[in-house]
């Protein structure tokens, strides 16, 4: 009998499961944890999106105790892979020292490793990352380097030793969608690791142009906490995912610059 | 010997009793050891070792755990 129904169907019947650093997932969208309206909300959310692999962030224990802010109260570790991030570290040093935070908080050893090196845009510090990642890979972590969508760099946090590449489809939070197909197909085409594109997704269809260009996974967290119902928002990016997933797998037909009848064209009538 | 000390706990200026153990100071924030992760100094101090360090005087204590984060 089946009673997890949100993390199998037809749509992904036919693909295999994605593996990073040993892991094997059935799941291809991961999704973050800030930012919802409320906890019920967001364990609602995460549900819908039928993701495995969930984000969590280390930050200081209030110690005043006006909120209660651990998201350990709202998600059970057997049930997600709870994946740390470094988010809002602005060096390499910062980056390990989270990591480290986040492995001995954690359920595991990965880390999603970001070093932020512009306020504005969040962009990453791709020499900040290789050194982060160069340092945590040697301390035994599985790192998944969050990375902007350049190619070299993606070759680079590869021979590191990442266990996946993370290129964004456009800055964190922005929304934007998937800027660049080419570059993030060209990394997804010269990587062996896993490529999984993490930030920027707006909406259903952005999800579905990403997983169109055949990487591997997909993770975002205000595409579907921002949104006027992020339960249901969810659902749409559990489905785009999973479609642009299969259209990949299927093979697109090719572009062509003249139309091309779906009709006969004989049998016309005189 | 004075009856208390100054430390420093997650950026914060604190007055603490002499001698506490990590163990005993995270009893009094009233701090489950199992939902917090300590450190010490830049030393990230383990579940079973918080026991045997003793806070000094001008002591950095970090404690951490997962929020939501994307």
């Amino acid at each position: 009998m089946k009673t997890e129904t949100p993390r199998r169907h037809d749509a992904t019947m036919h693909d295999t499961p994605l593996t990073i650093g040993g892991r094997a997932f059935q799941s291809r969208l991961m999704v973050g944890t800030g930012k919802y309206p409320d906890n019920g909300t967001m364990v609602r959310a995460i549900d819908a999106s039928g993701a495995e692999i969930v984000t969590v962030a280390v930050r200081r224990v209030d110690l005043d105790r006006s909120k209660n802010t651990s998201v350990l109260h709202h998600l059970d570790p057997k049930r997600f892979f709870l994946l740390a991030n470094t988010a809002g570290c602005y060096t390499a040093t910062d980056a390990v020292r989270y990591a480290r935070l986040g492995r001995e908080a954690g359920f595991n050893d990965f880390v999603k490793l970001e070093v932020i090196g512009d306020e504005e845009t969040l962009l990453p510090d791709v020499q900040g990352l290789l050194e982060a990642a160069k340092v945590l890979v040697k301390e035994g972590f599985k790192v998944l380097a969050y990375t902007n969508e350049d190619l070299v760099t993606a070759l680079r946090l590869e021979d590191a030793g990442c266990a996946a590449v993370m290129p964004l489809a456009s800055p964190i939070g922005s929304g934007l969608g998937l800027l660049n197909p080419f570059s993030v197909r060209t990394i997804k085409r010269r990587l062996k690791v896993p490529v999984v594109v993490d930030a920027g997704v707006g909406t259903a269809s952005d999800a579905c142009v990403t997983m169109e260009q055949g990487v591997d996974g997909l993770l975002m967290n205000t595409a579907i906490a921002a949104a006027q119902d992020p339960v249901a928002m969810a659902r749409a990016m559990r489905l785009a995912v999973d479609a642009g997933r299969a259209a990949f797998l299927a093979g697109r037909m090719p572009r062509r610059d003249v139309a091309f009848p779906s009709s006969p064209t004989e049998g016309m009538l005189d | 010997m004075k009856d208390t000390i100054d430390v420093v706990i997650n950026g914060e200026p604190r007055t603490i009793a002499p001698g506490v153990t990590l163990l005993e100071l995270l009893a009094e924030l009233a701090l489950d050891p199992r939902a917090v992760v300590v450190e010490h100094n830049r030393q990230i101090v383990r579940r079973p070792a918080l026991g045997d360090v003793r806070v000094a005087p001008g002591d950095a204590i970090e404690l951490v755990h997962f929020v939501g984060g994307g």
